[in-house]
C-alpha cells in the first residue's frame, strides 16, 4: 500500500429507508489513495452505502468520518465545503439534460474556480478527451447512447480533480475495451493525483485488476461479511457467499454437481 | 391423444402416489386448478410422495411451472414429499432455477388493512406533515430570494429566459382566446338580463369591471396553472427521476436557487403583462356584443368602461396577478421536488401542481376580495 493515512472511515453504520432496514453495522477504513470496491448482489444496498457517503442520505445510525470530521455531525456550510472535494458518477449518469455535455462539465467549474472561459474551455475538452469523447462537446445528453452518457459523467466528476472520486458501476454499459480503458483511467488518476476512488461493480476483471481493499454486502444478513483486498479475499475468504461471488458461482457449481 | 390438459392418478404403494400428465399443458389450454388436485390428493389419505410421469406431455410453457410451483409449495406444507425426476428435463432445470435464490426476507410487501381511526390519525399526521413541507419550502425560496438580491445566488441566465419565452409568450395565444371567450359569455349574459331594463350600457361597466377588477388575473392565473405549473413540476420531476436534482445538490448548487427561482421570478414577471392582456381581451369581448349587438356607440361603450373601471381596479388585478404568479410557480416547483422515482410520479407530481395551483388561486382570490371589502376599496 502506497500510504496507509485513512481517509473515509465508516463506523457501525445502519442504513435504512424508513423502517426497512438496508445493511446494519458496517465498519470499514479506506486508506488515502485506496481503489476501494462496494461489492455485493444486486439490491444489497451498495448504490445506499454510496448515497451515505456523497451526503445525499443520513445515517439511521452510525458515523461516516471524512479526513478526521464528522461528515454528518458537521454543520451544513461544512459538509458542503468536504463535499467540494467529492466528484460523483451516478448509476445512471445524472447529467443534466438541459445541457450541453460542455456546460454539464464547465458548471462545477464556473462555481468553483476563476479560471477565464477560454481556460474552460480547454479544461472541457481535455476531460472529454480523457474519456474518448473529443468533439461531443455540444451534444445533449439525450443525443449520446447510455455508454457515452456514463464517460460523460465522468468526465464531469473528474471536472474539479477532486480528492475523492465514487463511481456507480461505472463499466456498466461499456464494451470491454472502453471497459479496460476505464480501468487504466481510474488507475492514473489515483497515481496522477493522488485521488482515493470509491467504486461499486460488478465487474470482476476490473475488481481484480484495481481494486486494493474492498468490503461485500450481504442482503441475507443485512451486513457486511468480508472486508480487505479483493485479490486476498479470493484466497483466503473461507465465506461460501464471498467465495462464490468472486469466482462466478463456480464453486457453487462444483459443489452441487 | 387429445391436447386436453389431463391428469390421472394410481396409488403405487401406501404412500406413494403417482399422477400420469398428458396433453397440451399450455397457459391457454386450461390447466387444472392447484387446489383441485390437492384435494383429489388429499382423499388418497396418508399419501407421503408424489411422483410423475410426463412422457404423454406433448408441449408445455410457464402454464405447468406455476401448476408445479403451486403444488410444491403446498406439498412442503402438508409433508409430503415431491420427486421431480418425473418432469420433463426442461421442467426440473427451470423449477430449480426458480427455488435457486430464496425469496428475501421481508422484501414482499404486505398489504394489511388499517382500521379506520388509524386510518384518520395517519391521514392527520401527513396533512401536519405535508403543510410543514409547504411552509418549509416557501422558507427555503425566501431564503434563496434574498441570497439572489445580495448577488450570491445564481442561476443560468439562458435558462432563465427560456422559462420567461415560455411562460410569457408562448402563453399569450390561449391566455387570449379564453379571455375573449370570457368577455363575450359575460356580456351575453348580461346583455339579456339589462335589456329587460334597458340599461344594456352597463354591460361596459360590468364586462370592464368584472374582467379587470378579478376575472383577467383569475383567468390567466388559472391557465397558468394548467399550463406551466404543470411544465414546472413534471420539468422538476424529470430530474429528480434521473438522479439529476442530486447531482446538482453533490456539486454544491442548491436546487431551489438553480431551479425554482428562475421559475418564480420568471413567472411573476410575466404574470402582470399576461394580465393586462387578458383585461384587454375580455373588455374587446364585451365590446364586441356591446357594439356589435346591441348597438351601442363606439365611443359610448369606450367612455362607459373608461368612467367605470378606475385607477384601483386595475391594480387589484395587476397585484392579485403577481400572487397568482407566486402560487402557480411556487406549486409547480414544489410538487416537482416532492417527485419520487419514476414515470407515474412524474405524472402524479404535474396533476397534484396543477390542483395546488388552481386550489390556491381560489383561496388567495377569496382572501384578497374580503380584504379590499374590508378596506373598502
Ligand atoms: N427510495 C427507496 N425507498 C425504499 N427502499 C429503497 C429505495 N431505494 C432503494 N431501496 C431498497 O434498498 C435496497 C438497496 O438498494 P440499492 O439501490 O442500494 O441497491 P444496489 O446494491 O445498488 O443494487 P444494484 O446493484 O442493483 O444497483 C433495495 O432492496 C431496495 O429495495
Ligand atoms: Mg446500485
Amino acid at each position: 500500500m502506497i500510504n496507509s493515512e485513512s481517509h473515509i472511515t465508516v463506523h457501525d453504520l445502519t442504513m435504512a429507508y424508513g423502517s426497512f432496514v438496508v445493511q446494519r453495522n458496517l465498519t470499514f477504513t479506506i486508506n488515502r489513495g485506496d481503489i476501494f470496491i462496494i461489492m455485493g448482489g444486486s439490491g444489497c444496498g451498495k448504490s445506499t452505502l454510496m448515497r451515505h457517503m456523497i451526503g445525499l442520505q443520513k445515517p439511521a445510525a452510525g458515523e461516516i468520518i471524512i479526513d478526521k470530521l464528522n461528515f454528518w455531525n458537521a454543520e451544513v456550510r461544512e459538509r458542503e465545503t468536504m463535499m467540494r472535494n467529492f466528484g460523483i458518477l451516478y448509476q445512471s449518469g445524472a447529467l443534466w439534460s438541459s445541457m450541453t455535455l460542455a456546460e454539464n462539465i464547465s458548471l462545477p467549474l464556473e462555481e468553483y474556480t476563476d479560471l477565464s472561459s477560454n481556460d474552460i474551455k480547454e479544461i472541457i475538452s481535455l476531460k472529454l478527451a480523457l474519456v474518448g469523447l473529443s468533439g461531443f462537446e455540444d451534444y445533449y445528453p439525450s443525443e449520446i447512447s447510455g455508454g457515452m452518457q456514463k464517460r460523460a459523467g465522468l468526465a464531469r466528476a473528474m471536472a474539479l480533480d477532486p480528492e475523492i472520486l465514487f463511481f456507480d458501476e461505472p463499466s456498466a454499459g461499456l464494451d470491454p475495451i472502453s471497459a479496460k480503458l476505464l480501468d487504466d483511467l481510474i488507475l492514473e488518476l489515483r497515481d496522477s493525483l493522488g485521488a482515493t476512488v470509491v467504486i461499486v461493480t460488478h465487474e470482476l476483471a476490473s475488481i481484480f485488476a484495481i481494486g486494493n481493499n474492498s468490503v461485500f454486502l450481504d442482503s441475507d444478513t443485512k451486513t457486511m461479511i468480508a472486508v480487505g483486498d479483493p485479490n486476498k479475499l479470493l484466497a483466503e475468504s473461507d465465506n461460501p457467499k464471498v467465495q462464490n461471488f468472486l469466482t462466478r458461482g463456480k464453486i457453487h457449481y462444483e459443489q452441487t454437481s | 391423444m387429445t391436447n386436453q390438459c389431463e391428469i390421472k392418478f394410481t396409488k403405487l404403494d401406501k404412500e406413494k402416489l403417482l399422477l400420469t400428465l398428458s396433453g397440451n399443458w399450455k397457459l391457454d389450454n386450461n390447466i387444472p386448478d392447484a387446489s383441485v388436485i390437492e384435494e383429489k390428493i388429499l382423499s388418497f389419505s396418508g399419501i407421503g410422495y408424489l411422483e410423475f410421469i410426463t412422457t404423454d406431455v406433448a408441449e408445455w410453457d410457464s402454464g405447468i411451472l406455476t401448476f408445479l410451483i403451486k403444488i410444491n409449495e403446498w406439498c412442503s406444507k402438508n409433508n409430503i414429499k415431491m420427486e421431480t425426476g418425473g418432469l420433463p428435463q426442461g421442467v426440473q432445470r427451470l423449477l430449480a432455477l426458480a427455488s435457486a435464490v430464496a425469496e428475501r426476507e421481508g422484501a414482499r410487501r404486505q398489504f394489511v388493512r388499517e382500521p379506520i381511526l388509524s386510518q384518520i390519525g395517519s391521514g392527520t399526521i401527513n396533512f401536519v406533515h405535508s403543510t410543514i413541507e409547504i411552509l418549509n419550502f416557501f422558507g427555503e425560496v425566501s431564503v434563496a430570494f434574498m441570497r439572489l438580491l445580495r448577488g450570491k445566488a445564481r442561476f443560468r441566465r439562458s435558462d432563465f429566459l427560456l422559462i420567461l419565452q415560455d411562460c410569457g409568450i408562448n402563453a399569450l395565444p390561449i391566455v387570449s382566446l379564453i379571455c375573449l371567450l370570457v368577455g363575450l359569455i359575460l356580456a351575453f349574459i348580461a346583455a339579456i338580463q339589462l335589456m329587460m331594463f334597458g340599461a344594456q350600457i352597463y354591460i361596459a361597466s360590468l364586462v370592464g369591471i368584472g374582467m379587470i377588477r378579478v376575472l383577467g388575473a383569475v383567468m390567466a392565473g388559472i391557465i397558468m396553472a394548467g399550463r406551466t405549473s404543470a411544465s414546472f413540476a413534471a420539468q422538476i420531476g424529470t430530474m429528480e427521476v434521473n438522479e439529476e436534482i442530486d447531482a446538482l445538490k453533490t456539486t454544491g448548487i442548491s436546487p431551489i436557487e438553480f431551479l425554482v427561482l428562475p421559475r418564480v421570478i420568471a413567472l411573476v414577471l410575466m404574470m402582470p403583462l399576461l394580465c393586462i392582456f387578458a383585461d384587454l381581451m375580455g373588455v374587446l369581448g364585451g365590446f364586441i356584443v356591446g357594439v356589435g349587438m346591441l348597438d351601442i356607440g363606439i365611443t359610448e361603450y369606450y367612455n362607459m368602461t373608461v368612467d367605470s373601471v378606475g385607477i384601483n381596479n386595475f391594480l387589484i388585478g395587476i397585484f392579485q396577478s403577481c400572487v397568482f404568479g407566486v402560487l402557480v410557480a411556487l406549486a409547480g416547483c414544489l410538487r416537482g421536488m416532492q417527485c419520487k422515482r419514476s414515470a407515474s410520479a412524474v405524472g402524479d407530481a404535474a396533476t397534484s401542481a396543477v390542483v395546488t395551483g388552481i386550489i390556491s388561486i381560489v383561496i388567495a382570490t377569496a382572501i384578497i376580495t374580503i380584504l379590499c371589502n374590508v378596506l373598502g376599496i
